[in-house]
C-alpha cells in the first residue's frame, strides 16, 4: 500500500485551544478514507492544515511522499478539494466557474471536457445558469466538479453531504462510489454523517476533541461478529477490575460507571460465567455494533480506544 | 501569473459593482458640463469677484476645455478614492465572503502571487478609471467647451493669484497630473488591499479605507498652523493633492508665466516619493500579514 497522506504528531492551537492535538494518521492510494467527528472535533482545521490553508502549530504532514511544506505547489496540483460549503463566484455560470477553476490549475480544457465534467455532476443542462440560482445540492455537485476539473489522484471532501437532501445524499455517494472504483482516486472524505461514511468508506479516523479515538478498516472496525458490550452489574467497579485482569478483556474501558468491552460476540458467554463465578450479579449485558453506536460510545467520554 | 491576472480582471470585468465607479463618473461629469454649458459665466463672475478690479478677463474664454477638466478633477479626485475602494477593500475580503478564497488558495499558486495579482487588478482598475475619467473629462470637455489658455485660480497664503497657462503648454501638465493621481489612488487601493486581508466581509474594509480617507482628508484640509506642521505631514492624504502642482506654472523676475516649467518640482517629486513610500509599506504588510493568515473563512 502507498501512503498518499501521511500525518505525523499534527498540532494547531488557536490562542490556547487546542483544535488539534498529536494527531497521526495514514491514508493509502485506493482508500476512500472516512474522517469522523463530531462538529467541532478538528476534522476541517485538520481539512484545512492539509490544504495549507492553516499553518500547523507543530507536526509533519507529507502527502504523495513529499512533504507539503517544501513541496506546495507541486503537491497541492495533484490535489482537488471540496470545502464545508462549495460557495463558488455566483455572479458566474457553472461554466464559467468550472473553466476558471480550470484555468487556476494551469489547465486550457476544451468546451466538450468542461461539459463532460458537469455532466458526471449532473450539472449539463445548467450549464449555463448562474451559481446563484443553484440550490444547495446543485452547488455541492458543481464544487466536486471543481475539485475534480484538474484530475486530482487525492480529492479531499470536507462534510460534502452538508445542506443535502436524501436523493442528494444518495447521489453524491454514488458519485464517490465511482471515482473510486472507475476512476482510482484517493478520497478522504470527512462527515458527522456517520451512517454515510459507514456505507463508502474502507477505512476511517475517528477523532474527537482534536485527537484520534481510532482508526483502522471499517471491515475491522465494525466487523458485525465484533462488537462493543456494555455491562451493568452489582458492583460494576469490582467487576471492571477483575475484567481488566484477564488478558483477552484487557481493552475494557471504564465509561460514566459502565463496562464498554470491545469484543467477539460469542465471548459474551464466557464474560458472563467469568463474572458469575466471582460472585458478581449482572444486571444487563447490551451489544453496540453500528458505526453511530460505536462512534457515540467511543466519543461521550474522554478516554480513548 | 498572467493567466492568473486574466482571471483576475474577468472577475472584476462581471461583477455589477465595478460599472457604479464609471456610471457615477459619467453621470457627474455630465452634470458638470451641463452646468457649465448653461450658466458657466456665473461662476465666473463668483471666482472672479475678489480680482476682477486687477485683472482684465475675458470670461467666455475662461471656460474652456482645459479649465473644466481642472474643475472637474478638484472635485472628482476627493469622490473617486471611494470608487477605487469598492474594488480594493473587496480584493480578499469579497473571496473569503464567498467562501472562493479557499478554494483559490487550494490551487498552485502561492499566496504572494495572489496577493499581487490582487494589487494588479486593483491598480489596472484606477488606472483604466482615471482613463475613463480623462476621457470625459478632458476630451470631452474640449469638444464641448473648445480649447485656450487655462486660467488657475489659488490661495497662496494670504493672497489670492490667478496662472494662466498658454494652450499649447496644458496637455502635459494633465498627462502628468494623471499619472500622478494613479499613484495616489494607489495608495488608496493598497490601503484597501491591506485592510481587506484583515476581514471576511467586503463592507468591513471598504467603510473602514473610506472612513480612513474622509477623516484625514479632513484634517488634510483644516488650516491651522500645530496641524500644518505637526499632523499634515504624518497623512498621506496631504499628498494627494499634489498634482495641482503641475498647473503652478513658474513665473519670472517680470510675473511673467514660464512656458513648460513648474513652481516647485522637488515638492511634487517629495510627495510622489512619500505616497509610494505608503504603498510600498501598505502593500508589505498586506503580504505579510496574508502569508500568515489560517484562513478560517
Amino acid at each position: 500500500m502507498t501512503p498518499i497522506i501521511e500525518v505525523n504528531q499534527l498540532c494547531k492551537t488557536f490562542d490556547r485551544f487546542n483544535a488539534v492535538n498529536n494527531l497521526s494518521f495514514t491514508v493509502n492510494q485506493g482508500d476512500i478514507f472516512g474522517f469522523l467527528g463530531e462538529n467541532g472535533a478538528g476534522k476541517s482545521t485538520t481539512i484545512r492544515m492539509l490544504l495549507t490553508l492553516i499553518q500547523p502549530t507543530s507536526g509533519s504532514i507529507q502527502l504523495f511522499g513529499a512533504s507539503l511544506q517544501q513541496n506546495r505547489k507541486s503537491i497541492l496540483q495533484r490535489v482537488g478539494a471540496v470545502i464545508e460549503k462549495p460557495d463558488l463566484y455566483k455572479y458566474l455560470s457553472a461554466y464559467e466557474n468550472l473553466n476558471l477553476f480550470a484555468k487556476m490549475s494551469g489547465l486550457k480544457l476544451p468546451k466538450d471536457t468542461l461539459m463532460q465534467q458537469l455532466d458526471l455532476v449532473g450539472l449539463a443542462e445548467r450549464s449555463h445558469s448562474k451559481v446563484k440560482t443553484f440550490s444547495q445540492g446543485m452547488k455541492q455537485r458543481l464544487g466536486i466538479a471543481v475539485a475534480l476539473v484538474h484530475d486530482p489522484q487525492l480529492i479531499i471532501l470536507d462534510e460534502p453531504t452538508n445542506g443535502l437532501d436524501p436523493q442528494g445524499i444518495v447521489d453524491i455517494r454514488n458519485l464517490i462510489n465511482r471515482l473510486s472504483q472507475e476512476r482510482g482516486k484517493t478520497i478522504l472524505v470527512s462527515s458527522h454523517l456517520l451512517s454515510e461514511i459507514e456505507l463508502i468508506a474502507n477505512r476511517l479516523l475517528i477523532i474527537h476533541k482534536g485527537e484520534k479515538i481510532v482508526e483502522g478498516s471499517v471491515k475491522n472496525l465494525l466487523d458485525p461478529a465484533e462488537t462493543i458490550v456494555k455491562i451493568e452489574t452489582s458492583d460494576n467497579q469490582t467487576a471492571f477490575k477483575l475484567i481488566k485482569n484477564e488478558q483477552q478483556f484487557e481493552n475494557a474501558e471504564w465509561n460514566e460507571n459502565e463496562i464498554h468491552i470491545k469484543m467477539h460476540k460469542n465471548e459474551t458467554a464466557f464474560l458472563i460465567r467469568f463474572l458469575t463465578e466471582k460472585n458478581i450479579d449482572i444486571f444487563s449485558v447490551k451489544h453496540v455494533n453500528s458505526l453511530e453506536d460505536y462512534f457515540l460510545n467511543l466519543t461521550k467520554s474522554d478516554t480513548h480506544v | 501569473m498572467f493567466s492568473l491576472l486574466q482571471i483576475e480582471l474577468f472577475k472584476i470585468s462581471r461583477r455589477p459593482r465595478t460599472y457604479i465607479a464609471f456610471a457615477a463618473i459619467t453621470a457627474i461629469v455630465l452634470i458638470f458640463q451641463f452646468a457649465f454649458k448653461a450658466d458657466g459665466e456665473s461662476y465666473m463672475n463668483l471666482m472672479l469677484q475678489n480680482v476682477q478690479d486687477s485683472f482684465d478677463l475675458d470670461k467666455s474664454k475662461a471656460i474652456n476645455g482645459y479649465f473644466m477638466c481642472y474643475i472637474i478633477l478638484n472635485t472628482l479626485l476627493v469622490q473617486v478614492p471611494i470608487l477605487v475602494t469598492l474594488i480594493a477593500g473587496d480584493a480578499i475580503s469579497g473571496e473569503a465572503n464567498m467562501g472562493t478564497l479557499r478554494l483559490m488558495l487550494t490551487k498552485p499558486y502561492s499566496r504572494s502571487q495572489i496577493l499581487f495579482v490582487k494589487f494588479l487588478a486593483a491598480l489596472l482598475f484606477t488606472v483604466i478609471l482615471l482613463i475613463w475619467i480623462a476621457i470625459l473629462s478632458l476630451f470631452v470637455s474640449l469638444l464641448l467647451f473648445g480649447a485656450d489658455d487655462m486660467l488657475i485660480f489659488r490661495v497662496k497664503g494670504d493672497e489670492s493669484q490667478i496662472l494662466q497657462i498658454s494652450k499649447d503648454d496644458v496637455l502635459w501638465r494633465y498627462f502628468a497630473a494623471f499619472g500622478y493621481a494613479a499613484v495616489a489612488l494607489t495608495v488608496i487601493a493598497t490601503l484597501g488591499i491591506l485592510l481587506s486581508v484583515f476581514a471576511e466581509n467586503s463592507i468591513g474594509p471598504i467603510v473602514a479605507t473610506v472612513c480612513i480617507v474622509l477623516f484625514f482628508t479632513i484634517v488634510s484640509n483644516i488650516n491651522v498652523p500645530i496641524i500644518d506642521k505637526h499632523v499634515k505631514p504624518w497623512l498621506f492624504t496631504s499628498y494627494m493633492v499634489g498634482w495641482k502642482g503641475f498647473f503652478y506654472i513658474g513665473i519670472d523676475n517680470e510675473g511673467q508665466p514660464i512656458k513648460g516649467s513648474i513652481e516647485n518640482w522637488p515638492a511634487i517629486r517629495n510627495s510622489l516619493l512619500i505616497l509610494i513610500a505608503h504603498v510600498v509599506t501598505f502593500l508589505g504588510i498586506a503580504f505579510y500579514s496574508f502569508q500568515k493568515k489560517d484562513i478560517l473563512s
